[in-house]
């Protein structure tokens, strides 16, 4: 088997400006903010994002790299809006695509198996289809007739993922309560990037049991050890999410003077200086 | 004890919520806030006991808890995201979501106050509103019944109303500090059902952006010793509905 074992900035090393990149997780939990920290860190810019938004979207909107958001929400979970977010839409700095959730779901499930839409009555009725005029309907062509909504797939470029452990092959596995959608973004991506707690030898991942191991080689292109890596966000049963941490990222998120210091004091650096910064605190 | 003097605004409101999921049998009861969530398990521990509930991650649960505190358990399923995604899309569902705005056919919007390319307020996104309100039936919670809350017209429709053309639209009742309303006035308009003790019909109009249907307004009905009981003793006794519907 292929060593896919590599850094984050070698991962970005391999993206490119302009590319449609799916970040994992699900709102504040389990997200690749090590990868997402990387990015932060590099030229790369104009990127179409698609997530279930938290943190991962708000940084990228607060630095700039983000042109296009595909999105179902954007949220903090245990503080529901996310300021950054906000402030790129308030200021109408970024081209917003929101979909229903279960939309998001469609588009990259139909490009994982190479269809060019799946059918939902999700979006029908609401302002989805007028504020994404790019969607169009499909009649069932059987004996009910019905008119769907058509969401059509949605490849991405790359997709940043962060499970629990890994193998150096690039097989993954989920230890907290939910998968979310980490597996669909890998299958829709041409190359998923997948971080993670933890590289383990492949016989160790059968401890936590062969139904958490959804992630598989086949998916992914590249293995990153990261530990802590998805922090501020929750990484269950690794560690929960940091509140209190969180709570100062909105609360300096909130006034450019404060964010300026929250840069400096977080952010100009590497992982390491990240990792060693929030252990000084 | 005189059960009528010691009755809180938040404990009639939790009430009311409960009485959203009566009698609907084995679906997931999904509420968002403090009161849709007492309400949902008082729901289940009094009449309508074969109700689904999530531990708020991924487990359903069986029980009766105490909001803000772990579910004790026991576990009965497994519900990640994407199953509640598909028990939704199948209808198994019946959801109490909080709207920024409401409209009078029920559209609600839950993603951007103003225009929607540049809003003087972005807020949480679509969410699953657009998907819940044309597959299973859905309610909405208010902790503060406000103008600009309930609007003439939504800035987003996230949440379908019965005025968009699509048949399949469940809206059931909307719940608020004030009051109880659903959509049974003429071409499904919000139709004041009851307004709560202590709450004159003209506060409730007032505080309305649009022209509800008023035709002879009930009165929110208090909850039974049982309930008040439940809800004091064992879903929420750190009373966190305060919080979120102060008495006065």
């Amino acid at each position: 088997m292929a060593d896919k074992r590599m850094t984050a900035d070698e991962m970005v090393a391999e993206l490119r400006s302009g590319m449609t990149i799916g970040i994992g997780g699900w709102g504040s939990r389990r997200k690749p903010m090590s990868l997402v920290r990387a990015i932060l860190r590099s030229g790369i810019n104009d990127l179409t994002i698609v997530s279930y938004g938290g943190p991962d979207v708000g940084l990228l909107c607060a630095a700039g790299k983000v042109k296009r958001l595909v999105y179902g929400f954007v949220s903090l979970d245990s503080i529901p809006l996310e300021p950054h977010f906000q402030a790129a839409r308030q200021a109408g700095a970024i081209d917003a695509a929101e979909y229903d959730e279960g939309m998001l779901q469609w588009a990259l499930y139909a490009a994982s198996l190479r269809l060019p839409f799946l059918p939902t009555r999700a979006g029908l009725g609401s302002d989805v289809p007028r504020l994404n005029p790019e969607l169009r309907t499909v009649r069932s062509p059987y004996d009910d007739g019905e008119e769907l909504l058509a969401v059509p797939a949605l490849p991405l470029d790359a997709a940043l993922i962060h499970l629990n452990r890994a193998d150096a092959a690039g097989n993954a596995q989920f230890l907290g309560p939910d998968l979310y959608f980490d597996d669909l973004f890998a299958a829709a991506a041409a190359r998923a990037y997948v971080s993670c707690e933890r590289i383990v030898p492949t016989a160790d991942l059968a401890d936590g049991g062969f139904a958490s191991l959804r992630i598989q080689r086949w998916m992914t292109a590249g293995v990153i050890e990261a530990t802590n890596g998805a922090h501020f966000t929750s990484c269950d049963p690794d560690y929960p999410r940091d509140e209190a941490f969180q709570r100062d990222y909105v609360a300096a998120a909130k006034d450019p003077v404060a964010w300026k210091e929250f840069e400096a004091r977080y952010l100009t650096g590497s992982e390491t200086d990240y990792q060693a910064a929030v252990r000084a605190r | 004890m005189s059960v009528n003097v010691a009755v809180s605004r938040a404990e009639i409101c939790a009430v009311a919520c409960a009485e959203a999921w009566r009698e609907e049998g084995e679906i997931l009861a999904s509420p968002f806030g403090t009161i849709p969530a007492i309400g949902a398990r008082l729901a289940r521990a009094t009449f309508s006991p074969d109700l689904l509930l999530s531990d708020g991650e991924a487990l359903l649960v069986g029980g009766t808890w105490a909001v803000g505190e772990p579910a004790p358990g026991p576990v009965e399923g497994w519900a990640p995201f994407r199953n509640v995604f598909d028990l939704a899309w199948a209808g198994y569902r019946h959801i109490m979501m909080v709207p920024s705005q409401i409209d009078r056919y029920g559209n609600a919007n839950l993603s951007a106050i103003g225009d929607f390319a540049r809003p003087s307020r972005a807020l949480l996104g679509m969410r699953g509103a657009p998907g819940n309100t044309v597959c299973h039936p859905v309610s909405y919670w208010v902790p503060r019944h406000l103008p600009r809350v309930f609007v003439p017209a939504v800035d987003v429709v996230c949440g379908v109303g019965y005025d968009r053309g699509v048949a399949s639209v469940d809206l059931r009742r909307v719940v608020t500090n004030l009051a109880v309303l659903d959509f049974g006035g003429p071409g499904h308009a919000m139709w004041l059902v009851s307004a709560h003790p202590g709450v004159n019909v003209d506060e409730v109009v007032s505080a309305t952006g649009f022209d509800l249907v008023i035709d002879d307004v009930g009165e929110t009905r208090l909850p039974s010793a049982d309930e008040l009981r439940l809800i004091r003793d064992v879903i929420d006794p750190h009373r966190l509905r305060d919080r979120e519907v102060p008495d006065g």
